[in-house]
């Protein structure tokens, strides 16, 4: 484990030592993605210039419940994101470059093309994450479950990368598909899932465990009832769903490794 | 003519592509479509907009993504430059930019069967979406819509026209998607930006690629002056990008030596 670490660790180093060579236009960049996810920041403004509650909550409970996804979603794009470039690596040739030396082919798919100006999202969320807890009264002895559903949601979310990474062994042409679940997902989970259909919110909470990345936990943390009187112990379950998708995620990883066959030459 | 068969045929080809484009769109459609419905729920009639409405706005602005090229891009010309191809491209006896345009007008074409009509359809069948107004507004749905392909064109054009002057296009590529996203209407109807905020967005060229579009196919807008809008800014557009393509043409010859 320490030497996927290890390598992980130097990968992204070294691509972060690269980035820093231009100085510049890595700042643009930083900048660029800060802008670009601020305007998520002014839809929530828009449409609360023209009501108070959106699905029975208020600005700073979407804040609190943004900040949280948004914040899992950003480390892991951060960290991992770039899995989705595997259809790539597949139709280029790269990929039997990989896995022909000795590390970890997630390890280095993951850190390959590392973009470490992508932290300026990161920096956001967190940002908008503490305006939301700063301006909501959360009683000291729940604020515990904040670090804990950040991290679940963070594993979460790298497994749905990892799972669209499985899938493109299966459909290299569509990346997209990928995108609809990891992008998607990190749409979903901005606003309070009471805003969505029933049937909806119960797949994201029993099939595509999204609803355990900050919704369930969050209600716990906002001390509120579930609008569709799901079972209350539901709200910790968060790091076993995160486990049980990560567990999922790797199957198929491994799955669709087995079954790459090379175009050969 | 035969330049806009071609545009055709080469993203024809890319046809899985365009499919998995219509899915993640419908997928985000849907989601947007229920924010949409909560906020319209607590607030009826907001912007002059009804619940069937304000869903069936945000499924033509998905729609209108894959044609209008919202999230910027689309054109070659910026890689046709740093790689100097261009030069290939301002010696062939036609418009520098009327050849674009006319590559641009055939792809729109076929992102319009591929990738607008999977999610309107969805949306129809998952929500029900409003029918178009009247028989007016069956005559100048297509006309608003071929406009602002015109106007998103002459957008894009002018900001790649910027790479002859500016070695690398990416910030300015993010400064489009950022305008383009936001101030066309993509992310929230423009109906619904408050005060100052909403009379600028709903004046700038941005407006006339989706927002105007759609309020034509829900009969929220007169046509004549949705029409006259959009008209507007695709003249200036293309104008602008008429001027700065000779400025363009003298600056290469400088470089070219």
């Amino acid at each position: 484990m320490s030497a996927v670490l290890r390598t992980y660790v130097l990968l992204v180093w070294t691509w972060t030592r690269a980035a820093a060579q231009y100085p510049v236009s890595f700042a643009l960049m930083a900048a660029g993605v800060v802008v670009t996810g601020g305007l998520d920041i002014a839809v929530i403004w828009v449409i609360f210039s023209n009501t108070t509650t959106l699905g029975g909550f208020t600005l700073d409970e979407v804040m609190f419940l943004h900040g949280t996804a948004f914040l899992s979603f950003t480390v892991a794009d951060l960290l991992f994101g770039n899995v989705d470039r595997i259809g790539r690596h597949i139709k280029a040739g790269t990929l039997d470059v990989m896995l022909i030396r000795p590390a970890s082919l997630f390890v280095q798919v993951a850190a390959d093309r590392f973009a470490p100006h992508r932290v300026g999202r990161v920096i956001q969320a967190a940002a908008v994450l503490s305006v939301g807890l700063a301006r909501l009264d959360v009683p000291a002895g729940r604020t515990w479950m904040i670090p804990v559903m950040v991290v679940s949601g963070i594993v979460i979310f790298t497994a749905l990368w990892a799972l669209g990474g499985a899938v493109q062994f299966l459909l290299t042409e569509a990346p997209e598909l990928a995108n609809s679940l990891t992008y998607g997902g990190a749409t979903l989970t901005q606003y309070p899932l009471s805003v969505y259909g029933d049937r909806l919110v119960i797949g994201v909470t029993f099939v595509v465990p999204l609803a355990f990345v900050n919704w369930q936990p969050g209600l716990y943390v906002l001390g509120r009832p579930d609008p569709l009187g799901l079972p209350y112990v539901l709200r910790f379950l968060s790091p076993a769903a995160a486990l049980v998708t990560a567990l999922a995620a790797a199957l198929a990883w491994r799955a669709g490794i087995r079954r790459y066959r090379s175009t050969g030459s | 003519m035969r330049l806009i068969r071609y545009g055709f045929r080469r993203h024809a080809t890319y046809w899985a592509a365009a499919l998995a484009g219509a899915f993640t769109n419908t997928v985000f459609g849907i989601l947007q479509a229920y924010v949409l419905i909560a906020l319209w729920s607590t607030r009826p009639g907001l912007g002059g907009y009804d619940l069937a409405d304000a869903v069936t706005f945000c499924f033509l602005a998905q729609a209108y993504i894959g044609p209008m090229q919202v999230f910027g891009g689309g054109l070659d010309l910026p890689e046709r430059v740093r790689s100097g191809d261009v030069a290939l491209d301002l010696a062939r006896p036609a418009s520098l930019q009327l050849w674009y345009l006319s590559e641009d007008l055939g792809r729109a074409a076929y992102l319009v069967i591929a990738r607008s009509v999977p999610p309107t359809l969805v949306g129809a069948l998952v929500f029900g979406i409003a029918p178009p107004a009247g028989p007016g507004t069956w005559a100048a749905f297509p006309v608003s819509v071929a406009l602002a392909v015109l106007v998103s064109f002459g957008w894009r054009y002018l900001v790649a026209l910027a790479s002859f002057w500016v070695l690398d296009d990416r910030g300015l590529a993010i400064v489009s998607l950022i305008m383009t996203t936001f101030f066309s209407g993509l992310m929230l109807p423009l109906v619904i930006f408050p005060g100052w905020l909403g009379e600028l967005a709903r004046a700038l060229p941005w407006a006339a690629m989706v927002q105007v579009p759609a309020d034509v196919y829900l009969g929220t807008t007169s046509i004549g002056g949705a029409l006259a809008f959009q008209a507007f800014w695709a003249l200036v557009l293309l104008g602008l990008g008429a001027f700065v393509t000779a400025a363009a043409r003298r600056k290469l010859v400088i470089q070219g030596g």
